[in-house]
């Protein structure tokens, strides 16, 4: 066991996150290492490349304060790992897993890599158990199930943070396995009342013993950063997958990470790929969304919740852009729709569920619903593409049939979009029926004639 | 054997200090866990290796061992129905749940063999020499490798055999005596002989309509499919790899999502070839480097989903290819070239981005095999653009060497619009090699209505523009039958959703009979036009629903419903000009 060896003395450079020393130990790449200054704090790092002679040690924490002579090097001896057990569940950590909430460590049961590995494709289960959020464009027309990946692109200001406490609860309460639900809260970069108002949250609805929280404070260093979502997703699969319970791991603020990624790449000097971002951004991104999901023949499940605030609302930006590449689809969030009032401000058509298909339905939930929320997101795109016609020509320019789109866009809006409470799939369904009965039944082209017959009035 | 110490790690890529010769591309084993790898480069007492699996734990001092093969996979009749990661070693239940470093290949199979050369025939390089018979897999061939041929000493007599035991034995023109299995070992990086390359003059029937009669591709032929995120290019790839007409599959998963490949391991199995009856997953293969899966082999995956495509081709069989996505590939290049220092070009990319996807799309064609049979290779890749822009290096080199260009278009997709790929934007250059095809299939106007199609979705973008200015209600009549005309071939025809149990696959019998209603429709209303017959009562007539929903509606078993609904066009048509005339 190497876990007690120290290296000091043997430094040569240090060089923004980087420590270079001579190599008096054996290690392996990837293995986690405690760097201590004179202050005698450990910092994480990881070796991060070797040759003969020297070894590269990348601190994942502040290098202020290290100096050549002043500073030790624990090495671990494996890769960085974290101990867990039943006992975490209620507690607060910060971004590295150490124990927050001023409570006693928490009893380790299991030491397990926070890289995880990656789940064997032939070993996946299939999602597809249907999480009613309560929230209309969600259930109806962008269905979540368990163990999927489905970020919300927000932009700053706009109401995430409700809409993911909002889901967390109705996810809690869904099915009769309520016992067997956790909750993980990873705050990337947060500030401090934005985990604080959470907490409280969970705390009024009872399910603070549900939860444990993983904290990054914007004040902290932005390489720890990297490890936050690692040390929690690692938690997240010890509870869903050795445990059996359903997980819902919400994730905010992926867009602090991205920077973050940003930023310690820059300190490396590499090659930056788009707007700075490192070429590498897709892969490491995937390696933390991946590892939501269901195994087969296995309880438990791993949904994902990410938030991302898109820079200057732009969707194009690199991170939602390689975000929706990796996700199963995005729920957007729209500004003008926020202004209006409207909530949850969703902007239904770039939103996205692409495990709908898996978890709606005949046999998943109403035979009816998928045709019916085609048949929604058709009308609703007519609507939108009719507003830019009557922008430019005026509604009097317009067929009837238009005039009677733009109506039902306005309608759609208020009366769909918008919801002052949550509603079951059933209501929710009934709404949309309701609001098709504006249409002439000759543009309901996705719908049967008995799907007609059946929901709307004659 | 060769070996070398490891002197310098970082990521996965390692130098080693060699004792011994090395080859560029020789397969190497490192450690104790024999991890994976390629020499990709040799610098004097120095070799560079790219390792193909995690590799924390590595650490200078450790073994690097030479296999002297070049990095190769084994071939042979146990692919089929299988998933393999990127360098084809299996990733079954039996590995447990995770992906861990240091996988080994298929273990033997057993198949009952029958030999069809006897003792004295002399066959030519990568020729036939026996069937292989399994019960849950079509017949295939046992295959010499293209680089081995002769006179045939000793052969084994029908029974079960392992798919490594020496079955054959033979002896070259030089004397040279080779032992061969029904499974061979082929280099990833090397294409597979053929003895001739013949031009296309079939499709490969896609079940999709926008693809089979607007924008075809041939059996032998290339398709790119660039598409933003959620355009739709996974969700086809699929349903081309479950419908199309190739005997065999091969689905390169890379880079891409863990779950869409469950998915395909879910659904494969339940699922009929329309052809055979036979479960869809017999026919596939499916090569998987989901996108948290080590990059290194990402790269690899790509070609050895080549390799075993062109062995089935050699079988005499017609393979398509699916590559989801070629981006990730190119990224996975951009990647390791990063990180062996080389000079980036545009967009970051290695320079040879490009002369690397020609090679790509290069190895699909129609040929003679060296057995002298004939065989196929189509490939379709996937093209990712940041942001949807098309302008980028991946998609703007692909479209120099594909022949097929399918566009998928985000306002398509937003509005729930399948397949989205978009009319105006997408193209096939093999479209003249397949007219006589569909001539010879009966649909002798294919031409003519893709033409008027193509011409309506273009002047409804035109009159689009116009109506902008003036409002749609200022039209002239006959361009607002344009309008409704198009929007008749695009919900009626070009629609089609991959999840409806009826509509999924479109035959090429009833592609035609679609086609020709919707034709004969707009030939009707121009006629009722030009009689000043009002457009808002074309509009309403009770056809119109039935033609925009028949997709759904009517499946391959209700051909006989099509005659009915164009006789019933024919009399709605005629009681609307029967009644105009009475009113004027
Ligand atoms: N041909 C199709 N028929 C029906 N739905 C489709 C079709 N193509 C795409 N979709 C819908 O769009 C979603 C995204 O498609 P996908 O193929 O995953 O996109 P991409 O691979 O381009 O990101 C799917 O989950 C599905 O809901
Ligand atoms: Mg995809």
């Amino acid at each position: 066991m190497r876990g007690n060896l120290y290296a000091s003395g043997n430094i040569t450079r240090i060089d923004g996150p980087l420590i270079f020393l001579k190599r008096s130990v054996n290690v392996g790449l990837n293995e986690a290492v405690a760097v201590i200054g004179q202050d005698g704090q450990a910092r994480t790092g990881r070796i991060a490349a070797l040759d003969e002679e020297y070894m590269t040690v990348e601190v994942l924490e502040s290098t202020e304060g290290l100096s050549l002579s002043n500073t030790r090097v624990r090495f671990t001896g494996r890769t960085p790992h974290f101990d867990v057990g039943p006992g975490i569940l209620g507690r607060i950590f910060d971004g590295i897993g150490r124990v927050r909430d001023g409570g006693p460590p928490v009893p380790a049961e299991h030491s397990l890599r926070i890289d995880g590995m990656a789940i064997n494709p032939a070993a996946r289960g299939k999602p597809s158990d249907f999480i009613e959020t309560g929230i209309t464009t969600i259930d109806l027309m962008n269905s979540l199930v368990r163990g999927q990946k489905l970020p919300i692109f927000s932009g700053g200001g706009l109401p995430h943070d409700r809409i993911a406490v909002q889901i967390a609860g109705r996810a809690r309460l869904r099915g009769q396995e309520a016992g067997d639900f956790a909750l993980v809260f990873v705050g990337i970069g947060v500030p401090h009342h934005t985990a604080e108002s959470f907490r409280r949250a969970m705390e009024n609805s009872g399910a603070l013993e549900h939860t444990v929280m993983f904290l990054n404070h914007a004040s902290e260093s932005s390489t720890q950063r990297l490890l936050t979502p690692r040390f929690a997703l690692t938690a997240a699969e010890y509870l869903a997958f050795v445990e059996g319970r359903h997980v819902l791991v919400i994730m905010t603020d992926m867009t602090n990470y991205c920077e973050a990624l940003r930023e310690v790449s820059a300190s490396h000097g590499e090659i930056p790929s788009r707007k700075g971002y490192p070429g590498y951004m897709y892969s490491d991104l995937a390696a933390l969304y991946e590892r939501a999901g269901t195994l087969r023949d296995h309880p438990g499940s791993l949904t994902q919740l990410p938030i991302l605030t898109m820079p200057s609302d732009d969707i194009s930006h690199p991170i939602p852009d390689l975000t929706g590449y990796i996700t199963e689809g995005q729920i957007v969030l729209d500004r003008e729709l926020d202004r209006k009032g409207i909530y949850p401000p969703v902007k239904v058509l770039p939103s996205l569920s692409r495990l709908m298909k898996d978890g709606t339905g005949e046999g998943y939930t109403d035979p009816d619903h998928p045709a019916l929320a085609s048949q929604i997101y058709a009308a609703y795109a007519r609507a939108a593409q009719v507003r830019v016609l009557a922008s430019v020509v005026g509604e009097e320019g317009l067929p009837a049939v238009d005039r009677q789109y733009l109506g039902f866009g306005d309608a759609f809006e208020t009366a769909i979009i918008h919801q002052e409470d949550s509603r079951t799939l059933e209501e929710s369904m009934a709404a949309a029926w309701k609001l098709l009965n504006m249409l002439p039944r000759d543009e309901l082209s996705r719908l049967s004639d008995a799907q007609i017959e059946r929901h709307l009035t004659a | 054997m060769s070996e070398a110490v490891l002197s310098q790690i970082s990521g996965p890529v390692l130098r080693a200090r060699r004792r011994g010769d090395f080859f560029i591309n020789e397969a190497v084993a490192i450690g104790e866990r024999r991890l994976l790898g390629e020499v990709i480069r040799i610098e004097g007492e120095e070799i560079v290796v790219q390792v193909y699996e995690d590799t924390s734990g590595l650490r200078p001092g450790v073994p690097v061992i030479g296999s002297e093969l070049p990095l190769a996979i084994r071939v042979g009749p146990a692919l089929l129905g299988r998933i393999f990661d990127g360098l084809l070693r299996p990733l079954s239940m039996d590995i447990g749940y995770y992906v861990r470093p240091g996988l080994s290949e298929l273990a033997p199979c057993t198949f009952y063999f029958e030999p069809q050369v006897e003792v004295g025939h002399v066959l030519p390089h990568g020729g036939v020499f026996g069937r292989i018979l399994a019960d849950s897999a079509r017949e295939q061939r046992a295959l010499l490798a293209p680089n081995i041929g002769g006179r045939v000493i000793s052969i084994a007599p029908s029974g079960d055999i392992r798919d490594d035991e020496m079955v054959c034995e033979l002896e070259t023109e030089s004397g040279e005596r080779h032992r061969v299995a029904v499974s061979h070992y082929w280099s990833v990086r090397k294409g597979r002989p053929v003895a001739e390359r013949l031009l296309a003059e079939q499709p490969l029937l896609t079940g999709q309509r926008i693809l089979d009669s607007l924008f075809p591709v041939a059996r032998g032929g290339k398709a790119a499919l660039p598409g933003g995120f959620g355009t739709g290019k996974t969700v086809l790839q699929e349903s081309l790899a479950k419908w199309c007409d190739a005997d065999v599959i091969v689905y390169v998963g890379c880079g891409e999502r863990g779950n869409e490949m469950a998915g395909v391991l879910h659904e494969f199995p339940e699922l009929e070839d329309p052809r055979t009856g036979r479960p869809l997953m017999e026919r596939t293969v499916i090569i998987a480097n989901t996108s948290n899966m080590p990059v290194a082999a990402r790269e690899a995956s790509i070609y050895t989903g080549l390799t075993v495509a062109e062995y089935f081709r050699d079988q005499g069989l017609h393979v398509a290819l699916m590559a989801d996505s070629t981006s990730r590939w190119a990224e996975a290049l951009r990647e390791v070239s990063g990180r062996l220092g080389e000079l980036p070009g545009e967009g970051g990319y290695p320079a040879y981005l490009s002369s690397r996807l020609a090679d790509f799309y290069e190895r699909a064609a129609r040929v003679t095999t060296l057995g002298g049979d004939e065989g196929s290779l189509t490939l379709i890749g996937a093209v990712s653009p940041p942001s949807g822009d098309f302008s980028e290096p991946v998609t703007t080199h692909t479209k120099r060497y594909v022949r097929c260009f399918w566009a998928l278009d985000q306002s398509r997709a937003q509005s729930r619009f399948f397949p989205a790929v978009h009319p105006l934007t997408s193209y096939s250059e093999d479209v003249e090699d397949l007219t006589p095809w569909w001539e010879r299939e009966g649909n002798t106007e294919w031409p003519r209505i893709r033409r008027r199609f193509l011409t309506l979705v273009e002047q409804q973008a035109h009159i689009e523009r116009m109506a902008r200015i003036i409002g749609k209600d200022a039209l002239p009549p006959k361009q607002r039958l344009t309008l409704l005309a198009a929007e008749l071939v695009s919900d009626g025809f070009l629609r089609q959703s991959s999840f409806s149990l009826t509509d999924r696959y479109c035959s090429p019998a009833r592609q035609t009979a679609m086609m020709r209603l919707i034709d004969r429709f707009i030939t009707l209303a121009e006629k009722a036009v030009e009689q000043e017959i009002d457009i808002e009562r074309i509009q309403k007539m009770a056809i119109l629903r039935r033609l925009r929903r028949m997709g759904e509606e009517l499946g391959d078993n209700q051909l006989a419903h099509y005659k009915l609904l164009g006789t019933r066009l024919e009399a709605e048509f005629a009681h609307l000009v029967g009644e105009a005339g009475r009113a004027g």
